[in-house]
């Protein structure tokens, strides 16, 4: 019987020369004749780059459409070869994609790109969130005047924000929608964009000035607290209107007990 | 009253079991086609792993097909011929779905996918060796005893094969299923992918299956290729209709096991749903007539 390390050993080189072409076929993996057999080894190779190629194209179909498709799949080959999955669950695989396009040397004359990504992970994530009612606006209108300052909201789980110096919200519609009229693109524009779920449907919504800031305090603060923090950055800051587009799109899905920080989890 | 869309409990369920005649891939394209004509099939089967996100479509989607219809968790990630020790977060999100949908079959694959921290997103070949059938034979072990339910093993589709292996690969399948108890998922367009890249006979590969273990079959498509010498390598690549002579080789099998739940799974290059329900009544017609059995019209 062979021992257990060389069934491993099998294992370590197979999968190491899965991502790596410059490696070699392995020692012992042969056609039907006995003989060693690259272009039957590449088969495996080829699902592997290709499959996981596909799983980031759907997460990213705006960087696809942007880089175009062949550029897309050369930077995810090398975005594969640096950050293969870590589970099953392809789900989740891509999370560090914002952040390799950022630090990409090829691509640091569209700065604008790392940010569209992050806004398509941050749809998909919002797409597979725990389900959970969004807050009624009655709920708020029914607390005491007195009380409302110290109100903490339960952020929706499918409810998130990015924030962006450049035009994220138009370059998302342009390019991952695809609207037939699409609006103009300034890329001397910032935009940030509330995504939200509130049943089934993923929501884009951009944010008025400050709204980013105040979304965020509201995770750790008091009505009030987010409130100021906002302002103090933010003068134009429009509180009732900020507060008025949340609830509209279900951005929360309760209120926490007043006083105590509000508890994310549904 | 219509129920709250966020109310997901206590849903009436058709029972669980699975039903011996075609069923088909669930695909998300299909799902709102097949949830508004609710079409006459035995069951669905669907990719464990694409319905581990917390909640929204996918779930809701699943949960209205399981309403109507048996269901089948397929799981493709689990790396049961992995040198690893199984992730048991994994197993558990498996065990989730199991609790929650009730599928009628549970199937999982003889391959491996993950090695070390790295998962690759393929079935990947298993050496069969004494060493790997005792590895695969406690890690069905640990996926029966928590999901507290019998599972069945897929054969694999292979392009390479080991020069340390020391069994045949049928020898390995009896071998799993008498240590182990578990069933297996007969894959007869696996079987002709696998028989064709080692030049050996799918016939015989059928006739000395341990058909007594089977408890579904799976058909599917393939696409033909080469290998280095120019011999037929044919690649599984479930993106088209069956082959003529897979639907053979499905007669074949069924002449020896009798009616069994029979899968066509179209994962790429994926059709309008009555091109994928049309394979799925080739099956059935197939099924009655080898079988001599009289399915019903209606599910």
């Amino acid at each position: 019987m062979r021992s257990d390390t060389d069934a491993c050993r099998t294992m370590s080189s197979f999968s190491a020369a899965l991502t790596d072409a410059d490696l070699p076929v392995p020692d012992g993996v042969v056609g039907p004749d006995g003989k060693p057999a690259p272009k039957r080894f590449n088969v495996y190779r080829n699902n592997v780059i290709v499959s996981l190629t596909e799983a980031l194209a759907q997460t990213y179909p705006a960087i696809e459409r942007l880089l175009g498709e062949d550029y897309f799949k050369a930077l995810a080959r090398s975005f594969v070869t640096e950050h293969p999955p870590t589970s099953p669950v392809l789900l989740w695989y891509g999370a560090e994609f914002p952040d390799f396009i950022e630090t990409f040397p090829p691509l640091r004359h569209y700065p604008y790109l790392a940010d569209v990504a992050r806004l398509e992970w941050a749809w998909l994530q919002a797409y597979h969130a725990e389900d959970a009612e969004p807050l009624d606006p009655q709920v708020l209108g029914s607390v005491s005047p007195e009380r409302v300052a110290d109100v903490r909201f339960t952020i929706h789980p499918a409810a998130s924000c990015i924030s962006s110096r450049w035009p994220v919200f138009s370059i998302a519609l342009a390019n991952r929608f695809c609207l037939e009229d699409p609006p103009a693109i300034d890329l001397e524009q910032s935009e940030s964009v509330l995504v939200a779920r509130p049943d089934l449907e993923v929501g884009l919504h951009p944010m008025r000035p400050g709204a980013d800031l105040f979304f965020r305090a509201l995770e750790t603060h008091t009505l009030q607290e987010a409130a100021n923090k906002a302002l103090a950055e933010i003068s134009e800051f429009d509180l009732s209107g900020c507060l008025s587009d949340f609830l509209s799109v279900g951005a929360f899905s309760g209120l926490g007990p007043v006083g105590a920080p509000a508890d994310r989890s549904t | 009253m219509t129920s709250s869309p966020h109310s997901p409990t206590a849903v009436p369920r058709i029972a669980p079991d699975v039903p011996a005649r075609a069923g088909a891939g669930l695909k998300a394209e299909h799902v709102a086609e097949i949830l508004d004509t609710r079409p006459a099939i035995g069951f669905f089967e669907v990719h464990a792993e694409n319905y581990m996100g917390g909640g929204g479509a996918p779930h809701r989607q699943l949960q209205a097909i399981r309403r109507d219809y048996p269901l089948s968790l397929h799981g493709v990630g689990l790396s049961i011929g992995g040198d690893g020790p199984l992730d048991r977060d994994h197993l558990q999100r498996l065990q989730a779905l199991n609790t929650r949908y009730e599928p009628g079959l549970f199937s999982e694959h003889l391959a491996w996918s993950t090695h070390d921290t790295t998962y690759y997103n393929d079935l990947l070949p298993v050496p069969y060796t004494q060493v790997t059938l005792q590895r695969v034979c406690d890690h069905i072990d640990e996926v029966q005893e928590v999901m507290g339910r019998r599972m069945l093993l897929e054969n694999p589709s292979t392009y390479v094969a080991f020069d340390r292996s020391t069994m045949g690969e049928l020898d390995f399948l009896r071998e799993i299923t008498r240590r182990t108890g578990c069933g297996l998922l007969l894959d007869v367009n696996n079987v002709h992918v696998s028989c064709v890249n080692h030049q050996s006979s799918a016939e015989a590969y059928i006739e000395a299956f341990p058909m007594e273990a089977v408890g579904e079959l799976h058909l599917g498509g393939h696409a033909p290729d080469t290998d280095d010498d120019g011999r037929p390598l044919l690649i599984d690549a479930h993106d088209r209709a069956v082959d003529a002579t897979v639907w053979k080789l499905y007669e074949r099998v069924l002449k020896r096991t009798g009616p069994l739940p029979t899968l066509i799974e179209w994962d790429n290059d994926v059709p309008a749903w009555p091109v994928l329900q049309s394979q799925a009544q080739a099956a059935d017609r197939i099924l009655e007539r080898v079988t001599g059995v009289e399915l019903k019209r209606a599910i």
